[in-house]
């Protein structure tokens, strides 16, 4: 650290033009980084350094920049949102490095996520999972009084816990089969133990999981890396639950293929 | 041009039910004939857009994020206000709308704000029957907590992530329909230009943030949902991405901006910890419910705040304001701690900041119980300061949250523009000078299910449009003018960043047009706006190019346009010679440091029309009051 309190980093950034053409890691060498900066910010600093000599800042990802959106997501050091525990990318502080650390920093890698540039990925195939059955269908009007339907606390907060899923896609990530389970997971789980979820809980079940394979992520077996890296700490007991209702369905659903989930 | 709001007569509660049944409808088969680009997915976009899907319209949906899902609505976190008056309380969609009116300083229109209270109860209705897991008692029942200034519990929450479990109801409606083919979606694309033919909104140029191309949409109406402009101040608890491109391009092809000068200031965030900031956090101001807000009676006690005994403790709010303490509304609080930190009273490194103490609660209902309650927030608290609330007080300061001010809209949501409605933080619509706690959310999904649906399906069966395609010239001229505008920034070639000039910018507007203004420094940062616009065009530099995906490309844009935004803000604030809700002229004060209104000249509505290079021109929507009379706000 330098006398100011500054701390020097050596970083590894993957750079890809585009999703077509290759990409490769450029080093940078950065010595103006504050242990109370964010991960992002300490990026935002460098791309204005590097505007400033006309070369390209590097392309990621972020928004609301608090840990709520899903939009922000770094493979930093390996690890899908850097080393904090329940925390996005936009969360990790540079205090959580040393002074003279090399950092790699890679964008989420899944065939399912094509690159768009550098640090940028395509996630859109998570929006065509839920648009298969993320939801109950109820047109706007039709719905009774809200204390109609009584839910114990402990089942909404079951749901709710299931419900914080941000859908950053770093289970993806983690996952050496880029399976997308603990996402498909969390939303069937919140919506299957509610009373509101039941009329499509078998529908629901078998729709997203097959768009989830056709999309090509991946099937689980048990790495439990997902749960390891997800901001908001999501629990791979929802996988057991999606598997336990996989089941179901195809116990009393007829015409069903089975589907290897666990190996 | 004369302001018609368009409020339907009859007495105050009848008028919403009154005009939906004589708002003509359109036949269900004619409907799949319509298409309607709705821009923005936040509340209030992917509500609108779902419900007019559907309702059988064919919906073109546009969002600059990567997912429908990752609006700025996502961010609220303290809860949504019904007049459910399920506590038994004294509630009542009459309540709520008083509260509202009150809150917002006399400022908005009674017709809508009537109808925003009767409609939140369905709204909750809704949201449940989606599965949003809102809190519950242990009954089963719904649970919910006074919040922010009000005196009966009427707030929804789930945990701390309302604003989250909303949008993903309502993005999952959306989702819903797309499956049909009832919506179309566009992720990654962002708003350059409305498309006015013959007077009417048909279209939008829009930029594919992937490739770069410009694309022209035609159809038949446009709702536009795009949110604040919060981040005219560079530093907000805003999404880095919010802006006020969309807004500021409607109004430059004839929509009024109204009100730009009514900001809301949150009292609750994390303050600033250096220059490289680039956003606030803001907590939730459900934090207030349990935490006691104080500063040392000495300037200059660095003893930690443990040390520091009761009898040199100054909890200013509860002094000043025994009967609602803490609670205090959003203005009033955020006044409040920039006054004490003025008078060098600020604790922490910088000295901006209070202290917001828990020690209290913790003794009275035990930390596992403000744990249930506030968890998430206590560890976001300590994620970025890595300092324990549990332990010691967490230090908060007021930081721009929420913008009152956008298009003017008439009570049936649509501008002065036939044809382009606008919902959500983007009009001006619902909360005059002040917005109440948990009450953002309730009037994006009010307008988004339950009042578009209605507004939109009046105006098609009467406004007898001609067929238009992207062919006609005004789609040639506008998306010209969009490709002109970005080979402009690009060929500058300066040698200042986007960010520089957005922080200059920022920064200016926070000292002069912020928490507190005077005609002194408003005119200083006139004249300095437009100085430094003049500088943005000469020495900006933009890297890369236009067909590829480019992110400073992108924030160029929306900086040039606040670089123009921030001067009709300006005049806006100089032309209220007032102080009203979250703007505060500091010529107009009372005794005791409170806004001092002036309903006799300014109980209106302040409508700016874009006249190009000359001056904006003012119009005045005058407000009338039949149903409660104007008092000054005390919340002593």
């Amino acid at each position: 650290m330098n006398a100011e309190g500054m701390m020097s980093v050596t970083l590894k950034v993957w750079r890809q033009k585009n999703t077509s053409e290759k990409g490769a890691f450029a080093t940078y060498e950065f010595s103006n980084v504050f242990p109370q900066m964010s991960f992002l910010e300490m990026l935002d600093v460098l791309n204005e350094e590097l505007m400033l000599k006309g070369d390209e800042p590097i392309a990621f990802d972020s928004d609301c920049r608090e840990g709520i959106c899903g939009m922000c997501g770094l493979v930093i050091n390996g690890v899908a949102h850097g080393p904090g525990k329940g925390t996005t990318t936009c969360q990790l502080y540079m205090r959580d490095f040393k002074d003279g650390d090399k950092i790699y920093v890679e964008p989420w890698r899944a065939q399912a996520f094509p690159v768009i540039k550098d640090l940028c990925v395509d996630r859109s195939a998570f929006d065509r999972i839920v648009q298969v059955g993320g939801y109950t269908s109820v047109n706007t009007g039709s719905a009774p009084d809200g204390n109609s339907i009584l839910i114990s606390q402990e089942k909404a907060e079951e749901a709710m816990d299931a419900a914080a899923c941000i859908g950053c896609g770093a289970c993806v990530a983690s996952c050496k089969n880029a399976s997308a389970m603990l996402f498909v997971a969390a939303k069937v789980k919140h919506l299957n133990i509610l009373p509101q979820g039941q009329p499509e809980r078998r529908e629901r079940t078998s729709s997203m999981v097959r768009a989830m394979q056709s999309e090509g992520f991946g099937n689980c077996t048990n790495e439990y890396e997902c749960e390891a890296v997800c901001p908001k700490e999501i629990s791979v007991s929802n996988i057991s639950f999606l598997n336990r209702e996989f089941i179901r369905c195809m116990i009393t659903n007829t015409g069903l293929s089975p589907l290897v989930t666990q190996e | 041009m004369p302001l018609d709001s368009h409020i339907p007569g009859g007495p105050l509660t009848e008028k919403w039910e009154r005009h939906q049944f004589e708002l003509k409808l359109v036949n269900p088969a004619n409907k799949r004939r319509h298409d309607i680009i709705v821009v923005g997915t936040g509340l209030a976009g992917a509500s609108a857009a779902a419900t007019l899907g559907e309702l059988g319209y064919n919906v073109l949906s546009f969002c600059m994020q990567d997912s429908p899902r990752r609006a700025h609505s996502i961010a609220a976190q303290g809860g949504i206000n019904a007049a459910k008056n399920y506590q038994n309380d004294g509630d009542s969609a009459f309540r709520l709308f008083y509260d509202t009116i009150k809150g917002g300083d006399y400022r908005a229109r009674e017709a809508n704000v009537y109808r925003l209270a009767q409609i939140s109860t369905h709204i909750i209705d809704q949201c449940v029957a989606q599965g949003v897991p809102f809190a519950r008692e242990y009954g089963g029942v719904l649970s919910n907590r006074s919040f922010g200034g009000a005196q009966v519990s009427r707030t929804f929450y789930a945990r701390g992530q309302t604003g989250q479990q909303l949008l993903l109801g309502a993005y999952g409606a959306l989702m819903r329909q797309v499956q049909t083919g009832k919506v179309q979606l566009f992720p990654r694309h962002e708003m350059l230009d409305l498309v006015v033919v013959d007077g009417h909104a048909r279209g939008i140029i829009t930029r594919n943030l992937v490739t770069g191309e410009l694309k022209s949409w035609a159809a038949d109406a446009v709702v536009m949902a795009s949110g604040g402009y919060g981040n005219v101040f560079y530093l907000s608890t805003n999404a880095k991405a919010s802006n006020v491109t969309a807004t500021w391009r409607a109004h430059k092809r004839g929509a009024f901006f109204a009100n730009p000068c009514y900001t809301q200031i949150h009292p609750t965030c994390i303050p600033v910890s250096g220059g490289y900031q680039a956003k606030l956090t803001l907590m939730s101001e459900s934090l207030r419910n349990d935490g006691r807000v104080w500063v040392p009676k000495q300037g200059g006690d660095h003893r930690r705040p443990e040390d520091i005994p009761e009898t040199d403790r100054d909890y200013y709010l509860e002094r000043r304001y025994p009967s609602f303490g803490n609670l205090v509304p959003r203005d009033v609080a955020s006044r409040a701690a920039k006054a004490a930190c003025d008078e060098g009273l600020g604790v922490g490194s910088s000295g901006r900041a209070v202290f917001l103490d828990f020690a209290s609660a913790i003794e009275r209902d035990g930390a596992e119980v403000i744990r249930h309650k506030y968890g998430n927030l206590f560890d976001m608290y300590k994620e970025i300061t890595a300092e324990n609330p549990y332990a010691e007080p967490m230090r908060i300061y007021p930081a721009v949250h929420y913008t009152m001010g956008g298009l003017w809209v008439d009570y049936n949501l649509m501008s002065n523009l036939p044809g382009l409605f606008v919902l959500g933080e983007a009009n001006f619509s619902d909360h005059g000078a002040n917005r109440l706690g948990a009450s953002a959310l309730m009037q994006g999904l009010a307008d988004g299910y339950f009042v578009i649906p209605y507004t939109l399906g009046g105006y098609l069966a009467n406004a007898r449009l001609k067929p238009v395609t992207t062919d006609a010239d005004a789609f040639k001229e506008a998306q010209g003018a969009a490709s002109a505008r970005i080979n402009r920034l690009l060929a500058v070639r300066g040698k200042r960043t986007v960010d520089d000039f957005h922080r200059e910018l920022g920064l200016l507007m926070w000292d002069h047009c912020g928490m507190s203004r005077n005609k002194t420094g408003l005119l200083h940062a006139k004249e300095r706006v437009a100085q430094i616009r003049e500088e943005f065009w000469q020495n900006l530099t933009v890297t890369g190019s236009d067909g590829e995906f480019n992110q400073v490309l992108e924030k160029a844009g929306r900086v040039s346009d606040y670089m123009e935004f921030a001067e009709t803000m300006i005049m806006d604030a100089l032309a209220r010679d007032e102080s009203c809700g979250g703007h505060f002229r500091e010529e107009h004060q009372t005794e005791e440091g409170e806004a001092l209104r002036d309903d006799v000249n300014f109980a209106h509505v302040s409508a700016w029309e874009y006249t190009g290079e000359s001056p904006p021109v003012q119009h005045k929507e005058p407000l009338e009051f039949d149903n409660v009379s104007l008092a000054q706000r005390s919340y002593k």
